[in-house]
């Protein structure tokens, strides 16, 4: 399984939340395969999906899913240490470890050689993480959306992507849609 | 009233009810103000960088947010001031100490200083800088300026103005 084939599977689990989604190939996939006004597409800043997401969780009581990924997690890793000990029980961290930096070329992370991104952030205080495989990751989102527990998921996969268009949409366009769904 | 409390005070006025932070020891008596408020989440960041997207989805919230960090931190954040914060047309009031000016001890502080007006104008953010201890009079208009234009903007607070290092 790939990135893409996860996004395909949750897309259904995820069209009805909040969703903060990851720079590059992520958002263009997501974009993509299901268009919703309550995605909100990192067009740049490659790390902070973790900490918008966090933020926007704070803020309100809706359920937030930032879809992250190895690269940019560990891109901005002083992110784990902030979501331990800033609970917010209406967010979760889903992590698409694919070992490599996909949308630059598929350049191997160290988190596909030797660093356990779930043990880091357990190291970091996170109290409920999940490592999974890339099949169980949309049961596992499931469960973690009705438990209303903060989670992160690490969702481990193969390195890989499919051809996407890039995002042509207006930034404040995506950002004022996006708030709208918060408020909707 | 001291002028902790009186900046304080200033952004709950202002309907600021989510502040993130990366110390300085010019601003650890404001911070510890910010973090006594019972109208204000306090969620301290570990890089400014990351402060700007934890006040970038607390303004995707429905929040008013503010970030309180060094002067360092403009060469920290650059990436992010343009490609989230201005990109996406999101206001960001930024209470920043300037070190490196008049008063400071520290060497190397001045080396970021002298470029810290140049790399804010280069990036095209509203600055204002606190000198005397008076200028604060202008902190009520400057954060109003802030939400109605949905820009980054910058308050640089150097040693004069704190009353010395």
């Amino acid at each position: 399984m790939i990135r893409s084939d996860i996004l395909r599977d949750i897309a259904p689990v995820i069209r009805d939340q909040l969703v903060i989604c990851n720079i590059g190939l992520p958002s263009q996939e997501l974009h993509m395969i299901d268009d919703q006004p309550s995605n909100f597409y990192m067009l740049g800043t490659m790390g902070l999906a973790s900490s918008i997401g966090l933020g926007l969780a704070l803020a309100q009581e809706k359920t937030v899913i930032s879809i992250d990924g190895d690269g940019s997690v560990l891109t901005n890793f002083g992110t784990l240490p902030t979501i331990a000990n800033n609970v917010a029980d209406n967010f979760i961290l889903l992590i698409i470890d694919n070992g490599s930096y996909g949308s630059t070329g598929d350049q191997p992370t160290y988190a596909g050689r030797k660093t356990s991104l779930a043990a880091v952030a357990t190291a970091c205080g996170c109290e409920t993480v999940v490592e999974c495989a890339g099949e169980e990751v949309k049961a596992t989102l499931e469960a973690a959306i009705a438990s209303a527990k903060m989670t992160v998921i690490v969702a481990k996969c193969e390195s890989g992507n499919i051809k996407v268009p890039v995002i042509t949409k207006d930034p404040v366009s995506i950002r004022d849609r996006f708030m709208e769904a918060v408020r909707g | 009233m001291s002028i902790h409390a009186r900046i304080v005070d200033d952004l709950i006025a202002n309907d600021i009810s989510f502040v993130t932070t990366v110390p300085c020891k010019q601003l650890a008596g404001v911070i510890e103000e910010v973090e006594a408020r019972p109208e204000i989440a306090h969620v301290p960041a570990n890089k400014e960088d990351e402060g700007m997207g934890l006040c970038a989805g607390a303004h995707l919230g429905g929040k008013r947010p503010a970030i309180i960090m060094q002067n360092t931190a403009i060469g920290v954040t650059i990436n992010t001031l343009v490609t989230l914060t201005q990109f996406y047309r999101m206001p960001l009031p930024m209470l920043i100490s300037y070190r490196g000016e008049l008063r400071e001890p520290v060497a190397c502080q001045a080396e970021m200083a002298v470029h810290t007006k140049a790399l804010l104008n280069q990036l095209h953010i509203p600055t204002y800088h606190f000198h005397k201890g008076d200028d604060v009079e202008e902190l009520d208009a400057i954060l109003k300026y802030t939400f109605m234009c949905s820009k980054p903007v910058a308050i640089l607070t150097d040693a004069t103005f704190w009353g010395g290092y």
